[in-house]
C-alpha cells in the first residue's frame, strides 16, 4: 500500500468557543481527488486552511508522505509544495495579473530587481492554456470579471509545481464552459500524480470528478466514502441529516 | 463576449498612446495654475530664478519625508511622528557635532569625520525609533495611529530633553552644505548632473520598450516615446538652467574671495546652480521609486496594502514588513533632519513642527490613498512641491498668516475628494 499524500487526523480549532473544525481526520492519496462536502459553515474552508497555513490548529497532526510536518504559515505550506485557491480567491486587487500569480515568488533579474516582463511573459503562457480569451494583462485584477479573477487564482496555484492542490469552491464564479476547462484541468492533474482537495458546493461535481468524498456537519466528519459506492442522494443524505449511507434516518 | 482572443485595435487618443497618467497630468496642470497666478499677482516675482531656487531647497525636507509616507498609507497605516523625530534626530546630529564628539570623544571641533559620523548617527537613529514603531504596529498590534501620536509627544520632547531646549549650532560647516544655499553644485556641476540624469532617463526608457520587444509584447509607437523622451530631457536640463541663471550677489563672491585671502577679478560670476540637497532628493526619489516598482519589498508593500489577507496567504510576512516600512520612514526624518539643521545652520526646538501634517498631505494630495495599495513617489513630491508653492505664493502677496494656513487645509481636503470623484469616474479603484 503507497503512503498517503497527506493524512489530517484528529484536527481541532475553534473561534472563540465555536468548534470549527471538531476531531476531523480526512486523507488524500497521490492522484487522488477528494471532494469536501458539507453546508456553508460546516468548517471545510477552516479545515484546508489549516493545511495551507492560514490557521494553527489547536490539537491533531499532520503527515505529508508519512513524515509528520508543522505548518506554522503558508510559507510553510507552499515549501510542502501545497497550493491553494481560496474561496475568496486571495489577490491583491490593486495589482495585475502577472504580480499577483508571482506574489511571494517574484522573478528576479541578475540584480535583483522584480522582471515584470518575464512575469508578464510567463502569465501569458500559463493563461493561454487556462483560459484563452483571457487579455486583460496590465490591468489590476479589480478592473477582471469574476470568472477572470478565478482563472488568475487557478494559475496562480498550479504554475508552481504543486504536489498537492487545494481548491475552495473554485468553480464559484465561472460559467459552464470554464467550469468544464476546469474540470479537465482537474483531470489532467490528477493524471500526473497530484493529489486534489475539492471543496464544492455541487454533488454532480464531486460525483463526477472525485474518487471519495467526505462530508463535514457542524464541524464534525459525517463520513468519508467511496464515491462510486454511493448515490447523489447517499451523499445528499450524509450533507443533510448527517447519517452515513445505509443508516436508517 | 466582450473579450476575445484577436487584439482589437482601438482607435486611441493622444494620451492614451503616450501612456501617461491623466491623475499626474492633473497635478501638473494644477502646479502650473498655481505658479502662473502667483507670478501675475505678485507682478512678476514668483516665476524668477531665485524664488525656484528658493521654493525647490524649501521643499526637499517635506518632499524626502513625503516619500516615505506613501509607503506607511499604502500599507493602511499612518505615521504622525515624523515631525517630532526628525527634531529627535535633528538633536541627536547637532549634539554629535557640537558636544559629544569634538568634546566627549575628543575629536576636537572641525575634525572631517565629525559631519559623517553624527549623520550616520541620525540615520541610525531614525532607523532603530522607525523600526520600533513598526515593531509595535506589526507585532504588538497597536494601531499605528496611537503608536506614532504617542511617538508625537514622546520624540519632540527627547529632543528638548536632549538640548535642554537650547538652539545647538553653529552646525559644522560641511554638515551645513546639505542644507541649500550653503552648498551648491555650481553653473558646470550642475549641467554634468543634469545631463547625466536626462541620459540615465532616456536609457530607461529605452531599456524598457527593448526589454517588451524581447517577449513580444505591444510596444507604444516610436513617436510617442520621442515625445516622452523630449518631455523629459526638456524638465530636467530646463530645470537646471533656471537654477544656473540664479547668479550668487556680488558681495557674497567678494566675501568668500576675501575669505581665502584673494582678490575677485573683474567681472568674475558665478552661479548656485543645483544644490545639494536637491541633489538628495533626487536620490531619494530615484532609489524609494526602484524600491515601490522594481524590487519585491515594494511589490509587498502595494500587496499588502491592497488586499493584507492575499499577502498573508501568498506567504508575505506582513508583520516584518510593517517593521521595514517604518524603519525606512525614519531614517528619511534623519535624511530631514540633516537638511532642514543645516538650512537653519543649528538646531532649534521647534524644528519640524506640524510637519507631519505637511508630509501626510502632500503625500495625499499626491495621490496616494488613505485605503491603502494606491500612491506614487513622484506624485507626494509633486505634492509637497504644490503644497509649499501654496504657502510660499501666499506669503509673497502678504496673505494674512492665519488664511494662508486655512487656504491650506481647504485645499487638502478639496483634492482628496477631487480624488475620490475621479476615481469614481474612471472606475478605477
Ligand atoms: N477567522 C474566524 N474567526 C471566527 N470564526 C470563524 C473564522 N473562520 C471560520 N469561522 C467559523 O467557523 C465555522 C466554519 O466556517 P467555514 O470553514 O468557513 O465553513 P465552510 O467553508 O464549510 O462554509 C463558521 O461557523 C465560521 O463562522
Ligand atoms: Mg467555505
Amino acid at each position: 500500500m503507497t503512503t498517503p499524500l497527506v493524512e489530517m487526523n484528529d484536527i481541532c480549532i475553534s473561534f472563540g468557543g465555536v468548534h470549527a473544525v471538531d476531531h476531523v481526520s480526512v486523507d488524500l492519496m497521490p492522484g487522488e481527488v477528494v471532494g469536501l462536502l458539507g453546508h456553508n459553515g460546516a468548517g471545510k474552508s477552516t479545515l484546508i486552511k489549516i493545511l495551507s497555513g492560514a490557521y494553527q490548529k489547536d490539537s491533531g497532526d499532520i503527515t505529508i508522505n508519512g513524515k509528520k510536518v508543522e505548518i506554522n504559515n503558508p510559507r510553510d505550506a507552499r515549501a510542502l509544495n501545497i497550493e491553494t485557491i481560496y474561496q475568496t480567491l486571495a489577490l491583491a486587487d490593486n495589482l495585475d495579473a502577472a504580480s499577483n500569480l508571482f506574489l511571494g515568488r517574484e522573478l528576479v533579474t541578475a540584480f535583483g530587481f522584480v522582471d515584470e516582463d518575464a512575469m508578464e511573459a510567463e502569465t501569458r503562457k500559463i493563461m493561454a492554456r487556462l483560459n484563452p480569451n483571457f487579455q486583460k494583462f496590465s490591468e489590476p485584477v479589480s478592473a477582471l470579471s469574476g470568472g477572470q479573477r478565478q482563472s488568475v487564482a487557478i494559475a496562480r496555484a498550479v504554475y508552481f509545481d504543486a504536489k498537492i492542490l487545494i481548491m475552495d469552491e473554485p468553480t464559484a464564479a465561472l460559467g459552464p464552459h470554464e467550469t468544464q476547462m476546469v474540470s479537465e484541468l482537474i483531470q489532467q492533474l490528477k493524471a500526473e500524480g497530484i493529489g486534489i482537495f475539492l471543496i464544492s458546493h455541487d454533488i454532480h461535481d464531486v460525483m463526477e470528478l472525485c474518487d471519495r468524498a467526505s462530508v463535514m456537519k457542524n464541524g464534525k466528519l459525517v463520513g468519508t466514502v467511496d464515491v462510486k459506492d454511493v448515490t447523489d442522494d447517499d451523499l445528499l443524505g450524509m450533507i443533510i441529516l448527517g447519517k452515513q449511507p445505509g443508516q436508517a434516518a | 463576449m466582450s473579450d476575445i482572443a484577436v487584439p482589437t485595435a482601438k482607435p486611441r487618443s493622444f494620451l492614451e498612446t503616450l501612456e501617461i497618467d491623466l491623475r499626474l497630468l492633473g497635478m501638473v496642470g494644477a502646479f502650473i495654475v498655481i505658479c502662473l497666478y502667483f507670478h501675475f499677482d505678485t507682478g512678476g516675482r514668483f516665476l524668477t530664478p531665485r524664488n525656484i531656487f528658493n521654493l525647490t531647497i524649501q521643499t526637499v525636507s517635506v518632499a524626502i519625508m513625503a516619500t516615505g509616507m506613501v509607503f506607511i498609507i499604502v500599507t493602511r497605516h499612518i505615521d504622525l511622528s515624523v515631525g517630532a523625530l526628525l527634531a529627535t534626530c535633528s538633536a541627536v546630529m547637532a549634539m554629535m557635532q557640537t558636544q559629544w564628539l569634538p568634546q566627549t570623544l575628543g575629536l576636537g571641533l572641525g575634525h572631517p569625520l565629525i559631519p559623517w559620523l553624527a549623520i550616520l548617527t541620525g540615520l541610525v537613529t531614525g532607523a532603530v525609533v522607525g523600526a520600533f514603531h513598526g515593531y509595535l504596529v506589526g507585532y504588538l498590534m497597536i494601531p499605528a495611529f496611537i503608536v506614532t501620536l504617542g511617538g508625537l509627544l514622546v520624540w519632540r520632547n527627547v529632543a528638548w530633553y536632549l538640548t535642554s531646549g537650547q538652539t545647538i549650532g553653529p552646525l559644522d560647516p560641511t554638515f551645513r552644505q546639505f542644507g541649500g544655499i550653503n552648498g551648491t553644485l555650481g553653473q558646470t556641476g550642475s549641467w554634468v548632473v543634469g545631463i547625466l540624469c536626462t541620459l540615465a532617463a532616456l536609457a530607461a526608457l529605452w531599456n524598457a520598450r527593448r526589454n517588451k520587444a524581447r517577449h513580444g509584447f505591444p510596444v507604444k509607437p516610436l513617436w510617442a516615446e520621442g515625445v516622452l523622451a523630449a518631455v523629459i530631457g526638456i524638465a530636467i536640463l530646463g530645470f537646471v538652467a533656471i537654477l544656473n541663471a540664479y547668479q550668487v550677489p556680488e558681495r557674497v563672491l567678494a566675501r568668500n574671495f576675501a575669505a581665502r585671502g584673494e582678490e575677485m577679478p573683474e567681472g568674475f560670476t558665478a552661479a548656485y546652480g543645483l544644490p545639494i540637497s536637491v541633489l538628495v532628493l533626487i536620490f531619494v526619489a530615484i532609489g524609494m521609486t526602484l524600491i515601490a516598482r522594481r524590487t519585491r519589498l515594494g511589490r509587498y508593500i502595494f500587496a499588502t496594502g491592497g488586499n493584507p489577507d492575499a499577502a498573508e496567504l501568498s506567504g508575505i510576512n506582513t508583520r516584518l514588513l510593517t517593521v521595514k516600512v517604518f524603519a525606512l520612514m525614519g531614517a528619511l526624518c534623519a535624511l530631514s533632519a540633516v537638511v532642514a539643521s543645516a538650512r537653519l545652520s543649528n538646531h532649534s526646538n521647534d524644528i519640524g513642527t506640524l510637519d507631519e501634517l505637511r508630509v501626510i498631505a502632500a503625500a495625499v494630495i499626491g495621490g496616494t490613498a488613505l485605503a491603502g495599495g494606491l500612491g506614487t513617489i513622484h506624485g507626494a513630491i509633486l505634492g509637497a512641491l504644490i503644497m509649499q508653492s501654496l504657502q510660499s505664493g501666499m506669503a509673497m502677496v502678504n496673505v494674512d498668516a492665519p488664511l494662508q494656513n486655512i487656504v491650506v487645509g481647504a485645499v487638502l481636503v478639496a483634492a482628496v475628494l477631487i480624488d475620490i470623484i475621479y476615481r469614481r469616474r474612471t472606475g478605477a479603484k
